[in-house]
């Protein structure tokens, strides 16, 4: 299975005529995304690739009742195109724009949060679910379907981290980059909660960089409330405090926001971080494996703790339709997933 | 982006924020023609971007026009924290009863512009936050709704007791968050507001800084951008649209995105090097860029040896490698070149760079470390001549 895009995501294209909308609706397209629209104002009725386009997203909408949106259009439309989106009724908008002030960004995170809608960005690369479906810019050559959740500040890095993953045998469940800006609309904590919800996901990598205080945040979450391991990578070791490092976001201010702290924060609940990227599938490896010979441990222990992990996974993740043969099989899943120290630990508390 | 104390003082004085009155001076002559048109006491003020002024010696009082002749003559051209002091600002000199600070920031986690106020001012503020936090009061605005009179008021009443002084502060506070939003804000701070004898509340220092993705909508604020105060080579990459910091090492790095960016030059340091820079080229492949980077990085004399690592997405490896080989012809690179391009016509890119004398890996940790020892060979070389 998969995080938040499937089979079954509909995708519509806010700018799809300009350079880059157009070569991206393709590209997922070819990957087999269901872009069944686009939309440029003063366009509608056209097509572009066979992808029809409409003038508005209300049209769009109610043409093809599409559920998810994705954003190419400069920076100075972007959060009208988001707005617009989300009174179309759009429930999963991807913004790939880079250069949206920070301001407008903050009440659009809460006009969306009160309606129930998922932003992913702005300023990244979008997520793809291996085999499935592709929303933004990731190369679909680059990743494969397997047990690995993956999610990055990042762009190019990621696609690094995928790569190393890739080669080394280990495919991924979903892989999403929720952008390099202060101010995002999905931040590590939501992604890493959907990936221990994912019966697919056995493990997950999840890359940060220098400023803010999210991966502190998220270590603290992973140690709460985890069970699947988590492998780290921080980026910006080397950053001088004060400068902004390309991503609006990746700035070391006032003293706060170092790679040193993170490193420490993840490390301090258990999150091994690798010094290079390439040593990434080594770690996840050697997590795996740990986590396996636990489970064999405390085999008697884990059936409570599986019961209760399945109906989550049920309700989150899984169509109707699915057959029984499968249903059985992912039931049987979080069992193995579910690390009975920390449970026990939790109930004690 | 930053700006000075006296740029930021003028965009408070159109909002209605009370500053005491000041002009800016490059030379002597200006800062006593100043001094002597106001006729009283004043202050002199070193305008550079950099936080401790005060301490480093670049903030005097002047008793009268001889005093400020001698303070403006140490202070312009000093060096405070590397940065060379090319202008002063003359304001009247007041007189002050208390110091408060009150600061306005993009809050990452409340995802909303967060006010700060706290009654001890006139230091630094980050170190009330770390020595006695309960000294420091804070209020996460919601963004869709905008501050509210009351809640200024509230504030406010943190400073001071007397309602007088509290009216005047809320008003100051209501009109902060308004210039916060008005030029796009990260950061809008006054240290310290102060009251004086005769119970007027004033901003006599005034810190600004730009979301640089507001920019485009500012151009007044763009305007603004003091040239002198910024490192050269930054200028120029800005100019050419790349994504690029100086550093002190001695490996000049190019890199497409910014978080491969950063990993690479952790790398660099990880394997025992010295990144000389950050550069990102961006997402768009064209060939002049690449140029532009490498002119960027052959200015640096540090520089012992490039990297150049591409993780081809949307950016093409050809389009890269042919950004290198005229970078070859038209700059004549005379420190040996470690490349690694992978990813979206990676094939087509080798063949291009085969016209060329240089180093190339497969992979991140093998380039860096390959660069390393070029870098190292080549400075023992030149040490060696000397």
């Amino acid at each position: 299975m998969s995080i938040i895009i499937d089979k079954r995501t509909k995708v519509i294209v806010q700018g799809i005529t300009g350079r880059d909308g157009s070569f991206h609706a393709e590209q997922m397209k070819k990957y087999g995304t269901h872009v069944v629209g686009g939309v440029t104002p003063g366009k509608g009725g056209q097509k572009i690739n066979g992808i029809p386009i409409f003038n508005s997203m209300a049209e769009a909408v109610a043409a093809t009742k599409a559920n998810t949106s994705v954003i190419y259009v400069p920076p100075p439309f972007a959060i009208d195109a988001i707005y617009e989106a989300a009174d179309a009724g759009i429930k999963l908008i991807v913004c790939i724009t880079e250069g949206v002030p920070a301001n407008d960004m903050m009440p659009v995170y809460h006009y969306l949060k009160h309606r129930g809608i998922r932003l992913i960005g702005p300023n990244c690369p979008g997520l793809i679910s291996p085999g499935k479906s592709k929303v933004g810019i990731m190369p679909g050559t680059i990743v494969k379907n397997g047990p690995i959740g993956v999610v990055s500040r990042s762009g190019t890095l990621t696609y690094e981290a995928i790569w190393a993953l890739t080669s080394a045998g280990l495919g991924q469940t979903t892989c999403i980059g929720i952008g390099g800006d202060q101010i995002i609309g999905t931040n590590f904590i939501d992604t890493l909660q959907m990936f221990e919800a994912d019966s697919s996901t056995k493990a997950v990598v999840m890359i940060g960089e220098i400023g803010g205080s999210d991966e502190e945040e998220a270590a603290k979450f992973v140690k709460k409330h985890m069970t699947k391991p988590v492998v780290g990578f921080i980026a910006g070791r080397s950053a001088p405090p004060g400068k902004r490092m390309g991503h609006a976001g990746a700035i070391i201010s006032g003293g706060s926001g170092t790679a040193e702290e993170k490193v420490k924060a993840l490390n301090g609940a258990g999150i091994p971080v690798a010094a290079s990227p390439t040593e990434l599938p080594t770690l996840i490896k050697a997590a795996l494996d740990a986590k396996k010979k636990k489970v064999v441990k405390g085999k008697s222990k884990t059936k409570d703790a599986a019961k209760k992990a399945k109906p989550k996974a049920k309700s989150k993740s899984k169509p109707k339709s699915k057959p029984k043969a499968k249903a059985k099989k992912t039931a049987a899943k979080p069992k193995k997933a579910t690390k009975p120290g920390k449970t026990a630990k939790k109930k004690s508390k | 982006m930053k700006i000075h104390e006296y740029q930021a003082k003028e965009i408070f004085a159109a909002h209605g924020i009370p500053v005491p009155q000041g002009e800016v001076a490059e030379n002597v002559a200006d800062a006593v023609a100043i001094a002597e048109k106001y006729g009283r006491p004043v202050m002199v003020k070193s305008q550079v971007h950099v936080g401790g002024r005060g301490k480093a010696g670049g903030v005097q009082f002047a008793e009268n026009v001889e005093a400020a002749r001698v303070w403006a003559q140490k202070i312009l051209g000093m060096d405070i924290k590397g940065l060379k002091v090319n202008k002063v600002l003359i304001t009247e000199a007041v007189d002050i009863v208390t110091e408060a600070y009150v600061g306005i920031i993009i809050d990452r986690a409340s995802k909303a512009p967060v006010i700060m106020v706290s009654a001890a001012g006139g230091i630094d503020i980050e170190e009330v936050a770390a020595k006695t936090p309960e000294k420091i009061h804070k209020l996460a605005v919601d963004p869709i709704l905008g501050l509210k009179a009351y809640q200024a008021r509230e504030l406010a009443s943190k400073l001071y007791r007397d309602i007088g002084l509290i009216r005047q502060a809320a008003d100051i506070i209501m009109k902060l968050y308004k210039v916060f939003w008005a030029v796009d804000a990260s950061l809008v701070e006054i240290n310290p507001l102060i009251t004086t004898p005769d119970g007027k509340v004033l901003a006599i220092d005034a810190k600004l800084n730009i979301d640089d993705n507001g920019l485009y909508r500012h151009k007044e604020i763009e305007a603004m951008r003091d040239l002198d105060a910024e490192e050269p080579s930054e200028v120029a990459a800005r100019e050419g649209d790349l994504s690029f910091v100086k550093l002190s090492g001695n490996i000049g790095c190019i890199v497409n995105g910014a978080g491969l960016a950063m990993a690479t030059m952790d790398l660099v340091k990880y394997y025992g090097g010295d990144p000389a820079n950050f550069l990102d080229i961006g997402g768009s492949s064209n060939p002049q860029k690449v140029l532009t980077a490498m002119r960027i990085i052959l200015s640096d004399s540090n520089v012992r040896a490039i990297l150049i690592n591409i993780f081809g997405g949307i950016t093409r490896c050809d389009d890269v490698a042919n950004g290198i080989v005229m970078a070859y012809e038209e700059l004549k690179p005379e420190v040996p070149i470690v490349v690694r391009l992978t990813g979206t016509n990676e094939k087509e890119a080798l063949k291009i760079l085969k016209k060329v004398d240089l180093e190339s890996g497969e992979t991140l940790d093998q380039v860096v470390k390959k660069a390393i020892e070029l870098s190292e060979k080549e400075y023992h070389q030149v040490g060696g001549a000397v």
